[in-house]
């Protein structure tokens, strides 16, 4: 079975947000990067695959050199191999189509996507993929089985769940719950002298895009708290009504 | 005309239905052109779409999946100016389907109806809401999926003609069990959230927020830890990794307020924080907060919200 995992290149959680000084782009000086959060559950997912009937996952990224160290960390987790199609991911129809292009060049049975990356949160690529490659896809991606050629895939919906069946090849677009925060995997020193020798090829890719940012910023700071004490919850309610008409 | 996807569940309209409608109004104005509202044939009453604004009403018998719908929007689009998908479940995988079938311009998780036309450019929420980008879409069909509950719905009335549309949709999943808890309020669409956290000690403890919840109207979450414990399920967490909401009103108890968080709630028009620690991150990012108890304040809002409602 050959797994294709789709890894974004994006900023810590944790990190401070700043733009270039014309708005344009993210400033990452000083940001640390890493593998989307999203992406991580699904390569998780991928190496629970692999354990259980054996596979080979590739771990794939669309951009430029700056992001190798993060797909050298999917290595040290456990991918077999990776893919760096060389590219500026200006929009997700441009990443969308040069992963199709990969994918058609290469049999994968299974396509694991994070539901979004945690920077441009668009939500997008999945989707794309699979419709370029008129595949099924199943989005929000909480519970995943494979049996033979067959996938059966969990997904949230507003309010609820759905179960949905499949022939691969498929794409997923998944998050937790596809595995749990807790079998989320550090790298051991051990995958890290591996992932050094593991291949890491280079592909060239699409540029162009339907849609170009103009500017970012950040959005508005909240004025400060307005405190109310816990004995006077009726005030709480007036400032509610009142002020915010929230109720 | 402006194109927009009008969803139902259970043969009723969705709230981010109309909201879509209104959408689509606001930019036919803009672009001095009608709206065409694409619907379920089985949705009861398609004809109430004239008050948000629809133009013609096309019925048809859906596919079963986002994509699948998606397919039947594709042959649907031309002489489209723009596209309208709400941000639900649904929307989420129709949008960027039907963008790569028709090659379009797809802005996601947009915050703002059009600013300019030709291109069209829209405001949408980036970076877990560290950032607000302005997008333009400047190649191919415009499409926008708008987060629901960020733009509202506005009364305006359209000619509002039904007419039967016939387009095959092609689903390439097979829809097994579906479960929707019934008579709650769905968290991605509510305008009223609850929310708790640890500091609530344990499950036996969400009769309150449930009760807090029921007298709001609202939908119920929970903190990341909360959920991975077990105290709730994973579909209440609202955070980075769980569900992004957008209400009106969102009211955290006894959650600190880590950045993880703080990027699934911080586009809620009013926060407001409930923690027994002063200095819980939660009281940078709220509107109005108390240091208290849960155990003690909850109960009194309770009382004094169903006094205010009982009132008004």
């Amino acid at each position: 079975m050959n797994i294709l995992v789709c890894i974004s290149h994006v900023p810590d959680t944790t990190a401070k947000i700043n733009f270039t000084a014309d708005g344009t782009a993210l400033d990452p000086a000083g940001v640390q990067f890493v593998i989307n959060p999203y992406d991580e559950f699904g390569l998780t997912k991928a190496l629970h695959i692999k354990e259980a009937q054996g596979a080979t996952i590739t771990a794939l990224n669309v951009g430029g050199p700056e992001t190798e160290p993060t797909l050298r960390k999917a290595l040290a987790i456990g991918a077999d191999q990776a893919v760096r199609i060389n590219a500026t991911p200006t929009d997700a129809i441009t990443v969308a189509k040069s992963i199709k292009n990969h994918i058609q060049a290469n049999a994968y049975d299974l396509i694991i996507c994070g539901q979004e990356s945690i920077d441009y949160n668009g939500q997008q690529v999945p989707a794309m993929l699979a419709a370029l490659l008129e595949m099924p896809m199943v989005n929000a991606c909480v519970g995943l089985n494979i049996d033979g050629n067959m996938a059966t895939a969990t997904a949230e919906i507003d309010g609820g769940h759905a179960t949905y069946t499949a022939s691969l090849p498929m794409v997923i677009g998944g998050k937790k719950g596809l595995v749990e925060e807790k079998d989320l995997r550090i790298p051991n020193m051990r995958g890290i002298m591996t992932a050094r020798t593991k291949p890491l090829s280079v592909e060239e890719g699409q540029n162009g895009g339907n849609t170009a940012p103009q500017s970012f910023r950040k959005p508005a700071s909240k004025s400060s708290v307005k405190m109310v004490a816990p004995d006077q919850v009726n005030e709480l309610v007036r400032l509610l009504h009142e002020e915010s008409k929230s109720i | 005309m402006i194109l927009v996807f009008v969803e139902s569940w259970n043969n009723q309209f969705k709230k981010a239905s109309f909201e879509a409608v209104s959408y689509a109004r606001t930019w036919a104005d803009m672009a001095g052109c009608g709206v065409k509202a694409v619907v379920s044939n089985d949705a009861s009453n398609p004809s109430s779409l004239a008050q948000y604004g629809a133009d013609e009403i096309s019925t048809l018998n859906l596919a079963s999946t986002g994509a699948g719908i998606a397919s039947q929007l594709a042959a649907m689009v031309a002489g489209a100016k723009g596209v309208v998908v709400a941000g639900t479940a649904v929307g989420k995988t129709l949008a960027p389907t039907l963008a790569a079938m028709v090659d379009g311009a797809l802005s996601t998780n947009t915050t703002s109806t059009p600013s300019a036309l030709e291109p069209v450019v829209v405001e949408r929420g980036a970076f877990s809401s560290k950032g607000i980008e302005t997008l333009a879409l400047s190649g191919g069909l415009p499409i926008v999926s708008f987060v629901p509950n960020a733009i509202g719905i506005v009364e305006k009335a359209g000619s509002g003609t039904v007419t039967n549309a016939d387009a095959s949709g092609k689903d390439l999943l097979t829809v097994g069990e579906v479960s929707v808890a019934s008579g709650k309020v769905a968290l991605p669409e509510a305008e009223v959230v609850v929310s708790a956290g640890r500091g609530l000690k344990g499950p036996e403890n969400w009769g309150m927020i449930e009760e807090l919840a029921d007298v709001l109207g609202a939908a119920t979450a929970c903190s990341k830890p909360v959920s991975d414990i077990g105290w709730r399920p994973h579909s209440e967490h609202v955070g980075q990794t769980g569900i992004q909401v957008n209400p009106n009103l969102y009211i955290a108890i006894g959650i600190s307020g880590a950045i993880q968080h703080l990027a699934g709630v911080s586009a809620s028009k009013t926060i407001v924080a409930i923690n027994t620690d002063p200095e819980a991150p939660f009281f940078k990012a709220a509107d109005y907060g108390i240091v208290g108890d849960a155990f003690d304040v909850v109960p009194r809002l309770i009382e004094e919200l169903r006094a205010f409602k009982a009132a008004n």
